[in-house]
């Protein structure tokens, strides 16, 4: 599968390694492969593809990992900008206007 | 859409074809170009496929219609459930960003449609893209209230309680429900099933080939379709711009090659940077986008399309370059790979460039209509 990597060394993606118990559903939930399980603990191994979209985080039970995940695009992060709230898509209650 | 009703218990659930028709074919072309996106939607709640039992797995999905058909149609051949999320008509995986695919409308989700009294079995199977709204083992602490004992699910025959083996039927004494990540492609569900439940590696990465890139064009080519037409409106008029005031004819002989210049700066970042998105060697969005709005003025002015003095050429090539890489740039929120903090770092450098190359392609080209 090819693959795609954007910009490296800006991403938040943090590991606590000693908070980790190895149960692996970080790399089930990663669609781009970020951990690996090496000795019974994750690892970031692909630092630079993860997307920033939480799903490790929030399904870490541990709560080992960390990371600014939240709306993605430059429109969103305008929008925030005028509103001078976080980057959000306007598209709050019943709108879906974007996504 | 509905075919027919299955009757439990107390619960009368609408069963639905695997078999998509002409009318959703046609529904997922509109939304596709964003027409009635916002009204695409399916009534939350639990839907049947095939003749589904109390041993029958239960598919998540959002009530994004299309995220509705996407799923029903790579379960055909199956007896199945459907929880359908109150996602507001957006599909899994934004909607899992934004919270709304998430743990809280799950446990509602199954609260409100007893899901709990429908299966005998604890597993859901939600789509791997929802795991970012989703957390598993809260669903888990969240819907283990319900009391351990056998359910009593058969639809025709109580089952006799004497035959019930007490050492069997307490088996899960915690009742929570367990959220079991299917892959990331629907149409791979009939193989996760049938490798037990196991996804492959494959299954489990998101890809962003043409297909999936081509098929998130028209949404935002007609997204912008009002600040394109505002710009059209501001380059006609600057067409007509003479030092004695607007002049119309001018305005209509020249500036409708200034609004087709326009248009095609405005495919070229949201039209022909996500085609040949992979194979331009640079990493941000916007630089693609000026790359190829360089390369379309220069072949404008091979052409002649770009004016007969050096001010208006040279406004020109920045205001084309500025509009594709801006529209470029815009389709970062499109793609499956960029992240925030990523984002935050090329605007920081970008926006300030489309500006300038805005505000200055401007001046210059009023200066070079004023001489």
């Amino acid at each position: 599968m090819k693959d795609f990597v954007y910009l490296k060394d800006v991403v938040t993606i943090e590991l606590n390694e000693q908070k980790c118990n190895g149960c692996g559903i970080c790399v089930k939930v990663c669609p781009h492969e970020v951990f690996e399980i090496l000795g019974g603990k994750a690892l970031i191994t692909n630092r630079d593809r993860c997307m920033e979209c939480g799903a490790c985080q929030m399904n870490c039970e541990k709560m080992a990992i960390s990371v600014k995940s939240g709306v993605g695009c430059a429109a969103g992060i305008i929008e925030g900008f005028f509103d001078g709230t976080e980057p959000s898509c306007g598209c709050s209650g019943n709108q879906a206007s974007c996504c | 859409m509905i075919i027919n009703h299955l009757q439990t218990g107390e619960h009368n659930i609408p069963v639905v074809p695997t078999r998509l028709e002409i009318k959703d074919f046609l529904g997922a072309i509109k939304v596709r170009w964003g027409i009635g996106r916002n009204n695409y939607k399916v009534n939350p709640g639990l839907y049947a496929v095939g003749s589904p039992d109390d041993r029958s797995n239960v598919f998540v999905t959002a009530n994004y219609k299309l995220s509705f058909d996407h799923l029903r149609k790579n379960i055909d051949g199956l007896n199945a459930w459907i929880l359908v999320l109150d996602t507001k008509g957006v599909n899994v995986w934004c909607a899992a960003g934004k919270g709304t695919f998430g743990t809280k409308e799950l446990v509602e989700r199954i609260r409100l449609t007893g899901l709990d009294k429908i299966v005998s079995h604890r597993k859901l199977i939600v789509p791997q893209l929802g795991a970012t709204g989703i957390s598993a083992y809260k669903v888990k602490e969240l819907t283990s209230n319900i009391p351990s004992g056998p359910a009593i699910a058969s639809y025709s025959v109580q089952p006799d309680i004497n035959s019930l083996n007490p050492e069997t039927s307490h088996i899960n004494i915690n009742r929570g429900f367990n959220v079991v990540y299917g892959p990331v492609r629907a149409s791979d569900i009939k193989e996760f099933i049938n490798n037990g439940y196991k996804a492959t590696k494959e299954m489990r990465r998101v890809a962003f080939n043409f297909s999936d890139r081509i098929k998130l064009v028209p949404v935002d080519f007609v997204s912008a379709r009002y600040k394109l037409i505002a710009a059209f409106a501001l380059i006609f008029i600057i067409s007509g711009l003479t030092r004695s005031g607007i002049d119309f004819r001018l305005a209509y002989n020249t500036g409708l090659i200034a609004i087709a210049n326009i248009f095609l700066a405005y495919i070229t970042g949201i039209v022909i940077t996500p085609i040949f998105l992979p194979y331009i060697p640079v990493k941000m969005f916007a630089f693609k986008g000026l790359i190829f709005g360089f390369i379309l003025s220069s072949l404008l002015f091979y052409f002649g399309k770009l004016g007969n003095n050096y001010f208006e050429i040279l406004s020109w090539f920045l205001i084309i370059s500025g509009i594709s890489s801006f529209m470029a740039m815009n389709f970062t929120g499109a793609s499956t790979y960029t992240s925030l903090s990523g984002v935050k770092k090329e605007m920081k450098i970008a926006v300030p460039v489309q500006i300038s190359f805005a505000v200055i392609g401007l001046i210059l080209l009023v200066i070079g209509k004023l001489l």
